[in-house]
């Protein structure tokens, strides 16, 4: 038996896996199939499931009633919501590109001695609490908060009526929580990309007669191109997801699908339908990522930053 | 690269990145040591040594002077059991998927079996799928699971099986397998073979060149895939927060309850002892990474 085990290779390589495949299959891939029959249940009584198929969930997402398919019955509510999802993920993501390229760019063209510094200083931050970053940003935007104080301050030195701006609860306030809560996520595939860049091209491009805007639009950018992708999957996957920062960024302004899920298997019990949300979200991400990926590639940065 | 050619408008833009990032971490801090017991206002810190005075909500005179809240926070017994459960999640759920990751990364870079490409795209799942979608699977699996052996052997009181430490331990290794597995992969990739030949030329068996050959080298890899899988463990609050049971609350899910409620400076003090912590605890690590260099 032993014997056995020592000469078949095949053998001791899935003995190996084993232990993460029984991982994946029982808290991953035997979790999203029983969602998904549960989705094509209905709510039980006590909040209970009860299995049958039905698609009336399905139904209901797409804005119609169980039984009523006529447009009277319409209610854009749900695709509302998953749309706004959709787009502040995509938001999310551009403006954190946005801020994240300037930032990567300074700290690959630093001394190679003060890169770990700098790199360093992106990470600090993402080592306090996800809770705890939200919350600093209730204390900022709040209206007796910290920018309306500081505000406040310069209007009264100049003499001048301060109303507090409303920031807090507002759709506004969740695109600079979720942008700060992903930020870094951005920085260091985009930076692990432009480290890799052999400066000898920078010399070429310099020496062909390429000035520096040229330069950066023909060879930096194109060979930064992996690391923004990798960073595109790690900041727009966990936004379109997200509801914490929502939560507490946005009170009951902006509702994102991840609140949807989250309140129909806390509050309003139907776990049912928030099997079917889930689910539903989960397609939106594998699509975009499926169509983002199959034209830009997989970014291997994801692993390596 | 050429440092001269640095162009004012990059490190301007970058310094105000630095802003955006830090400026946030600098009021947490800062109203850690508000006399405000409301929080909401800045007003000022506690100057006086001495025993508790109040006047209305504001803290004038506290036995820990400006560390009140801190003080507070130290005999809040939620936050030392949060603290206990975070730490405890974290340090068994790093070890077993440090181990685990580490024998599927061998499996897929040395081995060839069966199902071997199904599995390598099994593992990029966890990373693809919103993580409230992981969250509310295992919800799902576990109450439907739980209830069925709960009614099957009619299991009563403190003998159902619920959601707690085990559950949310079980998730939390599920989730860090993966990035383990990437991690020591990426390492073995670039990782020459022919020590190990010569090993076992040596007359070494199979485990003697694991243990005196193989993990060595493979344990810079090993270490940075069990720091990220720690640092994912603290940091993560959707898997908890459907996963966890009563008793079984961690520091996410404790602040995030109390941001709900009132929240008075002693969730700031939470905030700045977690930094210092984190920063300091990371320091070293670099520390002696470098020294190891």
């Amino acid at each position: 038996m032993l014997q056995q085990l020592r000469e078949n290779k095949s053998l001791q390589g899935a003995l190996l896996i084993l232990p993460t495949m029984v991982f994946m299959a029982g808290l991953l891939i035997i979790p999203l199939a029983l969602t998904l029959v549960i989705s094509f249940g209905q709510r039980g009584p006590d909040g209970g499931v009860i299995f049958t198929f039905s698609l009336d969930n399905y139904i209901r997402l797409i804005g119609f009633q169980p039984g009523c398919l006529q447009p009277s019955c319409f209610d854009s509510l749900y695709l509302q919501i998953l749309w706004r999802s959709l787009t502040l993920a995509f938001q999310t993501t551009v403006l954190v590109i946005l801020l994240a390229y300037p930032l990567s760019y300074f700290i690959a063209r630093a001394p190679r001695k003060r890169r770990t510094t700098l790199l360093f200083l992106v990470l600090v931050p993402l080592w306090t609490n996800f809770v705890i970053r939200v919350y600093a940003w209730m204390m900022i935007l709040r209206t007796q908060g910290v920018i309306n104080g500081v505000l406040g301050w310069f209007a009264g030195l100049l003499g001048l009526t301060f109303t507090p701006l409303e920031m807090l609860y507002t759709p506004g306030a969740v695109l600079v929580g979720m942008v700060y809560e992903f930020l870094p996520f951005m920085i260091l595939p985009i930076y692990t990309s432009l480290e890799k860049i052999d400066p000898s091209l920078y010399e070429a491009a310099a020496d062909l007669g390429a000035n520096s805007l040229r330069t950066f639009l023909r060879v930096t950018l194109p060979l930064s191109l992996p690391g923004m992708v990798a960073g595109t999957i790690l900041v727009f996957i966990p936004v379109m997801g997200m509801f914490v920062v929502s939560d507490l960024l946005g009170g009951r302004q902006v509702i994102l699908v991840g609140n949807l899920i989250q309140r129909q298997f806390l509050d309003a019990r139907d776990p049912t339908f928030g099997s079917a949300a889930s689910l539903i979200l989960m397609a939106m991400t594998l699509v975009v990522t499926y169509f983002y990926t199959r034209k830009f590639g997989f970014g291997e940065e994801i692993v390596t930053a | 690269m050429n440092a001269q050619r640095r162009s004012p408008l990059v490190s301007s833009m970058a310094f105000l990145v630095y802003f955006f990032l830090y400026a946030p971490i600098l009021v947490l801090v800062l109203y850690s040591f508000n006399a405000s017991r409301t929080n909401i206002l800045f007003e000022g810190f506690i100057t006086s040594v001495g025993p508790l005075q109040m006047q209305g909500s504001t803290v004038v005179q506290s036995p820990c002077g400006p560390l009140h809240w801190f003080c507070e926070l130290s005999k809040n017994r939620e936050v030392m059991n949060a603290t206990q459960n975070t730490l405890t999640i974290a340090l068994t759920s790093t070890i077993a998927s440090t181990i685990i990751g580490t024998m599927a990364a061998l499996a897929l870079q040395r081995y060839n079996f069966r199902f071997k490409s199904f599995s390598q795209g099994a593992l990029y799942l966890p990373i693809v799928i919103p993580e409230i979608v992981m969250g509310i699977g295992i919800l799902v699996l576990f109450s439907q699971v739980f209830g069925f052996i709960n009614s099957a052997f009619g299991l009563v009181g403190n003998d159902r099986l619920s959601l707690g430490l085990g559950t949310v331990i079980v998730s939390h290794i599920a989730f860090s397998v993966p990035f383990v597995t990437l991690i020591v992969q990426a390492r073995l990739h670039g990782f020459d073979k022919s020590y190990e030949e010569a090993a076992m030329d040596l007359g070494a068996n199979e485990l003697v060149t694991f243990w005196r050959v193989t993990l060595p080298m493979l344990l810079p890899g090993v270490l940075s895939g069990a720091l990220l899988a720690f640092t994912l463990s603290l940091d993560d609050f959707i898997i908890t927060f459907f996963t966890n049971g009563p008793g079984s609350t961690t520091l996410p899910i404790y602040v995030y309850g109390l941001l709900r409620r009132i929240i008075t400076p002693q969730v700031n003090a939470l905030s700045t002892v977690w930094i210092l912590v984190i920063v300091v605890a990371v320091f070293l690590i670099q520390r002696l990474q470098q020294t190891e260099d």
